[in-house]
């Protein structure tokens, strides 16, 4: 079966004056159509960065792809031109981000933000647009849509403004959505219903979800298959019950001790030891190496290979080659 | 809605401590200058006696406690009674009110020429960051900001009056009793350019800088992503998302300097010859015609307050937060 999303040796890089640091590299991971794949690390780990340069949206903020494929529907995005690429993004793709406040233009209201993508991409008349945009408010949970429609970000609270973006993403159902931290910004208790929605609006609209996160609780709620970043790189992909039963990267074991989704919650806070290396020194072998307790001396060699440990199960890391 | 009309509400009252704070202002400077109307105008008779000067001041008011001038001043500036001037020997209301309309035209057509091009000259250079379009922008508005206004407008002179002769040298108006509206319209207009240009192009730079700076800092918004992501064009991005809410600090500064621009203006109508209140500040300036000086001060500052309230209010037009707050 074919991948809706098919990311194959991605790197993105950024100038700068020290030369360029490369935020995202090698990175192959894919999405079939209908499933959700988290993509989980810390700050810095180049999650974001990833989201983003997928509908190329790194490059107005200085970033650039340097190596790797981005296939969609079997065709590479990284080919498009900029008129092919903008019927992709907003119709086909659509994408929400983390801080609803900062992602909605402050002056102008909801309903017209929401129908410019549908008089866009769908060609709708005014009226059409509106009564679409009243339909998706209504859809999305906010309640009131006849009166909602013509409020302004300001008016709205934290969570409506994020159902503000659903609605916007979602407004030409598109088959893939890309939500890059979507429940960081928002209050505990509403974080819920916002992962909620979006569960059902997938199943509803039979679309694809790659879901940005740092909150493994949220994979575990929501996603099927993760994917593990840590500076840049990918060090596990699999299955979210294989690589929350069974991790093998110290990396995402230390992640999962740390999130305490199982263990005695009234025990001390874990941490894992050393903080993310600098991007200008990057490790030449394991970029965990450093950090690494059972770290041994070919890790700082070379970067480790995509080992399979169990159908669809990848790890990278030398430990599992020796495993039996 | 009744949001927003309370915020016009709101901001239009704050006008009034404003104008009460210029009055009294304006009023003690007129009472810091040594002597009085009544010295003056008991110079100017020859040897008046001491109690010809007494009787004048009980009938101008002046023996009263400085409290109950105050008063008396606030009520006549109520009936738009600035005082007479002893040098023109005509009320300073009027003469102001005559000059105000040429200075009002020079002002509003300078500060829109300037606003328009300064702001889409701004737009063109942030969505053409670091091209050569933007290089030569930054350069030629280096060069406009850095130009002293009266030196660009006798060059200007020189260049279109006597050089080309297209243009007129100065003035408001060909003298002249048989043109049409139309043809007096047109003529104004042409004794127009050269005045607002030279009062125009040292913010259109200011402009120009000002609206690429924040549009570039608005590129870096989360908003701006979110439209890409829609799928819009570079184009619309830029001049819908971007352009609208850069062009927020622009209208603010433009209102701040409605004041500066008044004192430019003075400048560029003595330059011109433009029958505005330049030229009165000018003549009351070396007449020593402290009355009038007063006057214009005060009706000056009641333009810069009501500039700012217009800029105020269109703020809030332009950004639904403002209302809110």
């Amino acid at each position: 079966m074919s991948a809706l999303l098919q990311v194959e040796g991605l790197s993105v890089q950024f100038a700068t004056d020290r030369g360029p640091v490369r935020a995202v590299e090698d990175l192959s991971f894919s999405v079939a159509a209908g499933e959700t794949v988290a993509m989980v690390g810390e700050s810095g780990s180049g999650k974001s960065t990833a989201a983003l340069s997928l509908l190329r949206l790194i490059e107005p903020a200085g970033g650039q792809v340097s190596a790797g494929r981005i296939l969609f529907d079997d065709v590479d995005l990284l080919g498009l031109s900029s008129r092919q690429l903008r019927g992709v993004r907003g119709s086909r793709i659509g994408m929400i981000f983390q801080d609803p406040m900062m992602a909605l233009n402050p002056i102008f209201t909801i309903g017209w933000q929401i129908s410019e993508s549908l008089r866009e991409h769908l060609g709708l008349s005014r009226r059409a647009a509106r009564d679409r945009t009243i339909e998706l408010l209504q859809r999305v949970g906010i309640p009131a849509p006849e009166q909602r429609i013509d409020q302004y970000p300001h008016n709205l609270s934290g969570g409506m403004r994020q159902r503000v973006m659903i609605a916007m993403a979602l407004a030409c159902r598109p088959s893939l959505l890309i939500a890059d931290e979507p429940t960081t910004a928002l209050d505990v208790t509403v974080q819920a219903q916002v992962l909620a929605l979006i569960n059902t609006l997938k199943d509803e609209f039979g679309m694809a979800v790659l879901l940005i996160t740092h909150d493994l609780g949220v994979v575990w709620e929501t996603a099927q298959r993760v994917v593990v970043m840590y500076a840049g790189r990918k060090v596990e992909e699999g299955s979210v019950s294989d690589v929350f039963e069974r991790p093998e990267h110290p990396y995402t074991r230390g992640l999962l001790k740390t999130a305490r989704l199982t263990d005695d919650r009234a025990g001390p806070l874990v941490e894992i030891p050393g903080t993310v290396p600098n991007a200008f020194e990057m490790p030449h072998g394991c970029r965990f190496a450093p950090r690494c307790a059972q770290a041994f001396a070919r890790c700082e060699d070379g970067v480790p290979p995509d080992i399979k440990v169990a159908v669809g199960h990848d790890v990278a890391c030398l430990l599992a080659e020796r495993a039996p | 809605m009744s949001a927003t009309l309370w915020f016009v509400i709101r901001r239009t009252l704050q006008v009034i401590p404003v104008v009460l704070a210029i009055a009294a202002l304006n009023f003690l400077l007129l009472h810091l200058a040594p002597g009085d109307a009544a010295d003056i105008i008991a110079a100017q008779s020859g040897g008046a006696s001491a109690e010809f000067t007494a009787e004048l001041r009980r009938s101008f008011g002046l023996d009263l406690p400085l409290y109950q001038q105050f008063f008396v001043y606030i009520g006549r500036l109520l009936t738009f009674d600035l005082g007479f001037s002893n040098v023109q020997h005509r009320p300073v209301f009027d003469l102001i009110a005559e000059r105000v309309p040429a200075t009002l035209l020079l002002m509003v057509v300078s500060i829109g020429f300037a606003l328009l091009i300064g702001v889409a000259l701004g737009i063109i250079s942030a969505m053409r960051h670091r091209s050569w379009v933007d290089s030569v922008v930054s350069v030629i508005a280096l060069l406009v900001y850095a130009t002293p206004q009266f030196w660009l407008g006798l060059m200007l002179i020189v260049l279109f009056s006597i050089m080309f002769g297209t243009l007129p040298s100065g003035g408001m108006m060909t003298i002249a009793t048989d043109m049409s509206v139309w043809e007096r319209a047109v003529d104004i207009g042409r004794h127009l350019i050269l005045p607002s240009i030279t009062l125009a192009l040292f913010y259109v730079a200011v402009y120009a800088r000002l609206m690429r700076a924040s549009m570039l800092e608005i590129y870096t918004f989360d908003f701006v992503t979110t439209a890409r992501a829609k799928g819009l064009s570079e184009t619309r991005v830029g001049l819908v998302h971007a352009a609208s809410n850069a062009l927020l600090p622009v209208i603010t500064l433009a209102g701040v300097q409605v004041g500066h621009l008044l004192g430019g203006s003075i400048l560029i109508e003595t330059v011109f010859g433009w029958p505005g209140l330049g030229r009165l500040v000018f003549d009351a300036l070396l007449q020593r015609d402290l009355n009038l000086l007063l006057g214009i001060l005060f009706i000056s500052s009641i333009v810069v307050v009501l500039a700012n309230l217009a800029v105020d209010l269109l703020y809030g037009f332009l950004d639904p937060r403002i209302v809110h707050q």
